[in-house]
């Protein structure tokens, strides 16, 4: 199965911080979780209830952290097992739909004239420097939306790679599907989320 | 030659497994000669580093 570490094992069992500083840190951080988790559930209640879990999972476990970014990676860490879990059982219960078929997809064959070149409309233009990119917080908005706006199959394997981090190996066993089908799904998914993006974002930057 | 269809299946390929010496000399000439198709590579290096910043460090090191 998958070979991801527990780092959440490894947590200090030391208490030394207050309760509700706890409580505050994992307020703070606990937007971010969420939409963590509904870009890879695509279920808002799926989602509140992951992020619930992790929040609770963190209070009882998580006893003292030096320093706010090793407490995150720890939290997400533990968001991640959550949303492996749900998914699961999302897969189990029939919630997905069946993966798109390889040789039907209209959308990125419109990106592209007959002899494989791109059509002049659909012509990526640049996106600047990327750390300004990041830096901006209309980005991001236009990346969730984007996200959310990606057909089912190409939003859960993508956001298992991207976002997760897993490998197209992990990914194949997980959803139980060729690492080759993979490959055309995350092709499609990168195409349609770059176009997306660019049409969300750049146009309104320049308007 | 390579078109730009098939070059951006390779520059997304590539970035979930390592290419062959020959795609990446193919790609690697397209990229060289096509403008849009080297947008389009730094927009999903890009991507792919934004999937990273979402959640903090909690990746797998894997990268190709």
């Amino acid at each position: 199965m998958l070979t991801l570490t527990a780092h959440w094992e490894g947590a200090p069992t030391v208490s030394t911080e207050p309760l509700d500083d706890r409580m505050q840190r994992l307020s703070a951080v606990r937007p971010r979780l969420l939409s963590f988790a509904r870009l890879h559930l695509r279920d808002n209640a799926q989602a509140e209830d992951a992020v619930q879990d992790a929040l609770e999972a963190a209070i009882t476990k998580g006893d003292s952290f030096e320093g706010r970014s090793g407490y995150e990676t720890w939290v997400f860490g533990i968001l991640k097992y959550k949303i492996l879990d749900l998914m699961r059982a999302q897969k189990r219960q029939g919630q997905w739909q069946p993966l798109e078929d390889e040789n039907d997809d209209d959308a990125i064959d419109r990106l592209f004239q007959q002899n494989g070149r791109w059509h002049e409309a659909s012509r990526p233009a640049s996106w600047g420097e990327p750390e300004a990119v990041f830096e901006n917080e209309r980005f991001w908005q236009v990346f969730d939306a984007c996200m959310i706006s990606l057909p089912d199959s190409a939003a859960r394997v993508f956001s298992l790679r991207e976002l997760m981090g897993l490998s197209t190996d992990d990914i194949c066993r997980e959803l139980d599907i060729k690492e080759n089908n993979c490959w055309v799904i995350l092709h499609r998914a990168r195409l349609r989320l770059r176009a997306c993006i660019e049409k969300g974002w750049l146009t309104e930057e320049r308007a | 030659m390579m078109m730009c269809r098939r070059a951006t299946q390779l520059m997304s390929q590539r970035l979930d497994r390592p290419l062959t010496w020959r795609e990446r000399l193919s790609l690697r000439f397209h990229l060289a000669m096509c403008g849009p198709c080297s947008e389009c590579n730094r927009q999903f290096e890009l991507l792919h580093d934004a999937g990273r910043r979402y959640a903090p460090e909690t990746q797998d090191q894997d990268d190709v």
